[in-house]
């Protein structure tokens, strides 16, 4: 079985997001950039398939500028055995991402498709169902477990207050979760390796997909600073305050 | 588990100005013998630049030399220096003094130095030098007969109690006919150099200041691009060696530094703090209004200058950059000789490796040809500024007007440096001082400031800051210097905490910038600053 992986290249984890000061989005200038961590656990759940011989290829795939070939490289490195670029760098919205990676299926035919549950940088959490809406696939989304059997995928999910087991029909979409395990290091000589290994790029228009963003951005800015704290003196005023300024009672 | 090797004609440890530069100029000299020499560059920071933290005005001498065609390439050197200011400030005054000679940058361009070196970074890369970021040369390893074989990066994924995790990767070996340290000022590795070759024999010790930097995004209607401002006199008292800059550059940006000369006596003295209040000067602080705070760093300037500078060479391999001590200091400038003393490096080195088996040798011509170049020069003629602060903030100033316009730099004597560490007074022959409160919008507090570096170090794994005694903070450094660490340490992360009513030391490794104060300033230079995990550390953004 192929398996599909995608990953994007997101603000790395550790940086500070920050508007820019005209409020038209996140300032990148010069910051770092990594692979979305949720991606990083896709990609690390596709090749400890591939490790207990369940896949037999692993193909990432990423969407965006000539930057996300580095993400590329870096899933090579852990072990992907090869990698594909939409390149484009116009914005790209979820819907665009997931019929983007739809043609890719149409023509790579793997057996399972897993991302991260959702990018870190804008938090939207569509893209793989949106994928499993225009497939017509079973998915499994905030996978904790994935099981691959004959024909099917058991998919232990992370469900409010517990874990929900469903079991799919393949070919299927996961996306990952934060236990779903945790990613290896990239070791030296496979970052060399990496950069030796097949990568593809293509164009949107080459898939023959229209991205138009269909969503406007209105505006980014930073969350109300939070107000600092007062002291009352009594109940009387707590009660008072309660009920003319916080207006909860 | 077995560690894996691989081999390069050179390896180059710390991806800053010095090592990229000895990197590109040895891949071009390759390019134009036609002949092939293998360099890999390995960096602690997660990728170029993100530990670099400078000022930075830079003196582009180094780079004509290196691409004369810079501007089409696109280096980000976009904002020359249009006005130079030099203010003498008492607590509420403060005097524009005429702009000493080494301070004058016409000619020079305001800069972030990381972005600088992201760009040098794409340039060797198209040179082909392999680059690695996010690994950390950890050990020197060594040929029998004692020279030089290369470097192993990090253990990754060890326990907090060094045991192997369940993640864990073996470091890598990384062999090199020639090594090259340009781990910058205070390197973990230079230090182990230092005395293994017995560099430093005869030479000054090295001393050191701290510069604590912030990045500021101002009203456009403060900013003056092309801009540069410095201070000497308060918040110092007239014996301590500090002052600040502040520069505008492209964007309504503004970086803004404090530098303390680490041979300070009070312990009760916080660099951090008088960072912070130097901001609110009435000179000062109005530049700030409505603007906004983007980013926060520290890194230790090696200041001992000519009189400072170790022996260069041995089997092996050689250091260029900071981490020999390169710098101006007069001028606060270091990265046009760090870049020139990499790319005189490897001239000697690729010479060296046309000739014979370099394997283990020693490059000795690279100091030869370092002494003809302007970098000796320049360095010769500010060797006495420095030291004179010795005597104070006036009497220093001075000295350094007839040094520099009488002597012009080559006055008949040299004075001497003593070293950081030993300069401590006890506390209890010192004045606490009291500094102000933060307020938050002009001034801050040092969690929010770490919180705008990025700094992160995985928090399993072994602390990267060793103690040679674990006794030591508590009956020395609490009770005879009040718990220094706690004041120098600009990221917070030393702290002396009640536990079951005694106070002990807590150290928060994740916090650490890596500006190497803790391994300079210990009175008993019980801390010892060793490379955590590759890719820990700020992420420094436009720094
Ligand atoms: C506050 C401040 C203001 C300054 N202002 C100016 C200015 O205006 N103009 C100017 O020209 N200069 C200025 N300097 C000096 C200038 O920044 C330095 O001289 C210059 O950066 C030195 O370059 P370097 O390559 O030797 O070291 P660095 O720039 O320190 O680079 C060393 C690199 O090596 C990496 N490294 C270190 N150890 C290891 C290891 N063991 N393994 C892997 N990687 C490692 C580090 O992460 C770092 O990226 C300033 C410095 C400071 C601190
Ligand atoms: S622990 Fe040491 S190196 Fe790290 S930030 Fe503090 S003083 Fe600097």
């Amino acid at each position: 079985m192929k398996i599909l992986v995608a990953v994007k290249r997101a603000i790395d984890y550790n940086v500070k997001a920050r508007p820019k000061s005209d409020g038209t989005g996140v300032d990148l200038a010069n910051v770092k950039m990594s692979m979305n961590p949720f991606d990083e656990i896709a990609v690390e759940e596709a090749l400890r398939l591939q490790e207990a011989g369940k896949a037999t290829e692993i193909v990432a795939l990423s969407i965006g500028p000539a930057a996300c070939q580095e993400t590329l490289r870096t899933a090579m490195a852990m072990g992907a055995d090869r990698g594909i670029l939409v390149q484009t760098d116009g914005e790209v919205q979820p819907l665009a991402v997931a019929k983007l990676i739809k043609a890719l299926v149409d023509k790579e035919q793997p057996g399972m498709v897993i991302l991260g549950k959702q990018a870190i940088d804008d938090d939207s959490n569509q893209t793989g169902q949106m994928l499993a809406g225009l497939l017509g696939w079973s998915i499994g989304t905030f996978a904790a477990r994935v099981e691959v059997g004959e024909g099917h995928v058991k998919v232990a999910r992370e469900v409010d207050g517990g874990i929900q087991t469903i079991d799919l029909k393949l070919p299927a979409i996961v996306t990952a979760d934060l236990r779903l395990n945790e990613p290896r290091y990239v070791k030296l000589p496979n970052i060399m390796k990496a950069k030796k290994k097949p990568l593809d790029i293509v164009s949107p228009a080459d898939l023959g997909v229209d991205i138009t963003p269909r969503l406007k951005l209105v505006k980014v800015s930073e969350p109300a600073a939070r107000a600092g704290g007062v002291k009352v003196a009594d109940v009387a005023e707590l009660v008072a305050k309660l009920r003319s300024e916080a207006k909860v009672i | 588990m077995e560690r894996e090797s691989m081999e390069f004609d050179v390896v180059v440890v710390g991806g800053g100005p010095s090592g990229l530069a000895t990197a590109i100029r040895l891949r071009q000299l390759a390019a134009e013998h036609d002949v092939e020499v293998s360099v890999c560059l390995i960096e602690k920071g997660s990728e170029i630049g993100a530990h670099i933290l400078s000022g930075a005005v830079i003196q582009p001498t180094a780079l004509n030399e290196l691409f004369p065609d810079w501007k089409e390439r696109g280096a980000p050197l976009k904002t020359a220096v249009t006005e130079d200011r030099f203010l003498f400030l008492t607590e509420q005054k403060s005097f524009r003094l005429p702009t000493p000679p080494q301070m004058h940058n016409h000619g020079n361009y305001i800069v972030s130095l990381g972005n600088v070196c992201r760009w040098l970074g794409q340039q060797a890369e198209a040179l082909g030098v392999d680059i690695y970021p996010g690994f950390a040369a950890a050990e020197v390893l060594y040929h029998g007969d004692g020279s030089v074989k290369g470097v192993a990066t990090g253990d990754m994924g060890r326990t907090k109690e060094g045991e192997e995790g369940p993640n864990f990767a073996p470091g890598m070996e990384l062999h090199a006919k020639q090594t090259i340290f340009a781990e910058g000022c205070r390197g973990s590795l230079t230090k182990t150099l230092f005395e293994r070759f017995d560099l430093r024999e005869g030479v000054d010790p090295q001393v050191y200041g701290i510069g604590i930097k912030e990045l500021w995004e101002i009203k456009p209607e403060h900013h003056q691009p092309g801009l540069t401002l410095h201070t000497a006199g308060w918040p110092m008292d007239m014996k301590t060696y500090g002052g600040s800059f502040l520069y505008h550059f492209e964007e309504n940006l503004v970086s803004v530094g404090f530098v303390v000369g680490l041979n300070y006596e009070n312990p009760y003295l916080s660099p951090f703090e008088e960072m912070q209040r130097y901001k609110m000067h009435p000179a000062i602080r109005g530049m700030f209004e409505g603007g906004r705070r983007l980013a926060y760093g520290a890194r230790a300037i090696s200041a001992g200058g000519y009189q400072s500078i170790p022996k260069l060479t041995f089997p092996g391999g050689l250091l260029v950059g900071d981490c020999a001590g390169f710098l101006n200091v007069p001028k606060i400038k270091g990265s046009h000789t760090a870049m020139k003393s990499g790319m005189t490096a490897a001239e000697a080195i690729f010479q060296l490796l046309q000739a014979e088996d370099a394997t283990g040798k020693e490059a000795v011509d690279y100091p030869h040809r370092l002494k003809t170049t302007w970098l000796w020069d320049e360095l010769y003629r500010v060797r006495n500024i420095k030291p004179s602060f010795h005597w104070g903030l006036l009497p220093a100033m001075a000295y350094s007007a007839v040094d520099t316009y009488l002597f012009r730099g080559k006055a008949p004597w040299t004075l001497h440096h003593t070293p950081d560490h030993e300069a401590l007074k006890p506390a209890a022959q010192c004045a606490p001082i009291e500094y102000p409160k933060p307020d938050g919008v002009l001034t801050f507090d040092r969690l929010s400031s770490v919180f705008l570096s990025n700094t992160n170090h995985e928090e399993e794994q072994p602390c990267h800051l060793t103690l040679k005694d674990s006794t030591v903070p508590e009956r020395l450094n609490l009770a005879i210097y009040a718990g220094p660490e706690q004041r120098y340490c600009p990221a917070g992360v030393y702290e002396f905490v009640d536990q079951g009513g005694q106070q002990k030391l807590r150290i928060n490794a994740q916090n650490c910038v890596h500006c190497k104060t803790c391994d300079i300033k210990d009175p008993s230079q019980n801390i010892n600053w060793v490379t955590p995990e590759g890719g820990g550390g700020p992420n420094y953004p436009n720094m």
